[in-house]
């Protein structure tokens, strides 16, 4: 019986590379149709193409209760800023200092800081402001002794809004830095 | 013994069938709202045999023809006239045609036809040229285009952009789809579906690949695609944020911007993710590179304090800035030949699509709106595809590069973002 299913379930891969993978060969120059989301081939969910990074040197999902304890200052991990900038409010430094305690006495923790910006102007300088908010975060959390390697700052620009009216104190709430510990990302 | 399928693969065919086909609220529409000052009026009359055809191809060449805003189109009703016979110039002239295309589809082998056309001078009852083409059936669209494009170039002197393709990106609640249509909005096909999103498409210049960004593994990685296999590679996946790939002329290298050594800055790598080097370094922020013909790389860079845009040899080399007027100017696309650019540019709040004549200095604002973004010229120079807003939702327009000509591609539901003007069919 086992067999069976092991070999049903590789027909389903089968199936679902062929379904994500289909050249046009009647000559129209059309582009070949293709889907690799990973919510929309099969019941599952998992798409056959995607390669899912497994971190072996980290804690896992839930091993630390903490980071998710709404009592505990590791379940806050947003840093808001200014309209314009890229300083880290002096509000935020208790919780930076938390997150570096945390992850220096948790050497095989790594964080991804992803940085964000409001709506207006052109996606990609958008893309490179968000990356001056992370790297901020970065950097604060570097100088209380977090190594370097445990650290990832990257930018989603604009493109992750946590809210989406055209109105000041919307705007205010999409100019932030977001931190996510291994497993969450 | 029989072999059943069982009912989860059922659903899995089910799903992908699903998956592949493009829903009909997801066609583009297209509305032309502003046209040239002086149209040239032009007949095309039916093509004698093209009803044995699933829909008229004289109906595409007329609807490509009135889009581009160049032309008036003269109507000369439902009575076909085919290649053989000389047109009737006095009734031609008579209802204020200049110019009248001819043509005849007859059946050929193996269940095709092939099309005759001769467009003429209407005022010197001369023919301006004619073409023959084979096709089956289904290409009525295809084959339409192809006759608008030689109409347009005998008539203009410039080719056509009819038979081009664009790309942009479908918003749809929480789903991105990076989507390949024909230039006049149909034939709406998805390349790569996404719960996250998808930025920055840009086209090979052989047009048979697309790089992009996409936020898929949390963060931004760029990767490229090939159309006609659904095949893609990671061109560039290095630590921290990975973004805004733009081709060199040659299709061989990408220009990149990455984080990996601090700041956003531009880098060059092969296509196939080897080969990565400094393209330009500075204090700021460089980004959104975009290779000119003639081997510039304009870019978008806040080092003087304020974004605005420089250009760098796509060797490398000391860095010239080429915008000074305003606190914003971002996003710059070079024009084929080489000679202007287009950019945003923000004019007290407004974000709007902006030309610029390398030679003379000269600027002008070629829009109205207010939250214009990604602007891309189409291969002929003629008009400027960019992403707007209308409503609250995301729109698609593009505006002739003398500002006259104007018009709006929009879907019934979903925001429409990130387009890129396709580069010429190769043949």
């Amino acid at each position: 019986m086992k067999y069976t299913r092991i070999a049903l379930s590789l027909i389903t891969i089968g199936l679902l590379a062929a379904c994500s993978s289909s050249p046009k060969t009647d000559g129209q120059t059309g582009a070949a149709v293709e889907d690799r989301s990973s919510n929309s081939a099969s019941s599952s969910g998992v798409d056959a193409n995607r390669v899912v990074p497994v971190d072996a040197n980290s804690g896992g999902q839930s091993s630390y209760p903490e980071l998710k304890d709404p009592k505990s200052p590791l379940s806050k991990r947003s840093v808001l800023f200014d309209y314009d900038s890229y300083v880290i409010k002096d509000q935020y430094h208790s919780l930076i200092e938390a997150h570096a305690k945390f992850l220096t006495s948790h050497p095989n923790v790594k964080m991804l800081i992803q940085g964000n910006t409001d709506e207006r102007g052109s996606r990609e300088y958008n893309l490179a402001l968000g990356q001056k908010r992370a790297d901020a975060v970065k950097k604060a959390l570097s100088l209380l002794g977090v190594s370097e390697g445990q650290l990832e700052s990257v930018s989603l620009g604009e493109e992750k809004p946590s809210c989406s009216e055209a109105s000041e104190s919307c705007w205010s709430a999409n100019r932030r830095g977001d931190m996510l510990y291994s497993g969450e990302f | 013994m029989t072999l059943r399928i069982p009912t989860f693969l059922r659903a899995t065919f089910a799903a992908c069938a699903l998956a592949l086909a493009s829903s009909p609220h997801a066609q583009l529409a297209i509305e032309i709202t502003g046209a040239g000052a002086n149209r040239m009026p032009v007949a095309i009359a039916a093509f004698e045999g093209e009803n044995a055809l699933p829909r008229a191809v004289t109906d595409v060449v007329r609807a490509d023809l009135e889009r581009s805003g160049i032309f008036k189109i003269v109507e000369l009703g439902p009575s076909p006239m085919g290649a053989e016979t000389p047109p009737d110039f006095g009734r031609i002239r008579s209802r204020g045609a200049d110019a009248v295309a001819v043509g005849t589809v007859a059946p050929a082998s193996a269940g095709r036809h092939q099309v005759q056309f001769r467009l003429f001078d209407a005022a010197k009852q001369v023919s301006l040229g004619a073409q023959a083409m084979v096709m089956s059936p289904n290409q009525y669209r295809t084959t339409g285009h192809r006759i608008a494009d030689y109409i347009y170039e005998k008539l203009t002197g410039e080719p056509g952009v009819f038979s081009t393709r664009i790309a942009y990106v479908l918003k749809s609640g929480s789903r991105y789809e990076l989507q390949i249509a024909d230039a006049d909005g149909s034939n709406a096909q998805t390349a790569l579906a996404s719960k996250e999103p998808i930025i920055s498409p840009a086209w090979s210049p052989d047009g048979t690949r697309l790089a992009y960004v996409s936020f898929e593994a949390k963060k931004p990685v760029v990767y490229v695609h090939s159309l006609a296999t659904g095949q893609r590679n990671v061109a560039a996946n290095f630590k921290g944020s990975n973004s805004a790939p733009a081709w060199s002329p040659d299709g061989r290298r990408l220009a990149v911007v990455l984080t990996k050594d601090g700041q956003s800055q531009i880098y060059t790598v092969n296509a196939d993710g080897s080969g990565v080097q400094r393209l330009a370094s500075s204090s700021g922020i460089d980004t959104e590179p975009s290779w000119s013909t003639d081997g510039w790389i304009y870019f978008t860079s806040d080092r003087g304090g304020s974004p605005q845009i420089y250009r760098v040899p796509g060797s490398g080399g000391e860095a010239q800035r080429v915008s000074f007027e305003g606190s914003y100017n971002v996003s710059p696309r070079p024009s084929p030949d080489g000679k202007s650019l287009v950019y945003v540019s923000r004019n007290g709040g407004r974000f709007q699509v902006t030309l610029l004549d390398l030679a003379s200095r000269q600027t002008q604002i070629l829009t109205d709106s207010s939250k214009d973004e990604s602007p891309s010229f189409a291969p002929n120079g003629r008009m400027v595809l960019y992403a707007t807003e209308q409503g609250g939702r995301g729109v698609l327009a593009a505006v002739s590069s003398d500002g006259r000509v104007k018009q709006r591609l929009s879907v019934q539901s979903g925001d429409v973002r990130e387009p890129a003007w396709g580069p010429q069919p190769r043949n």
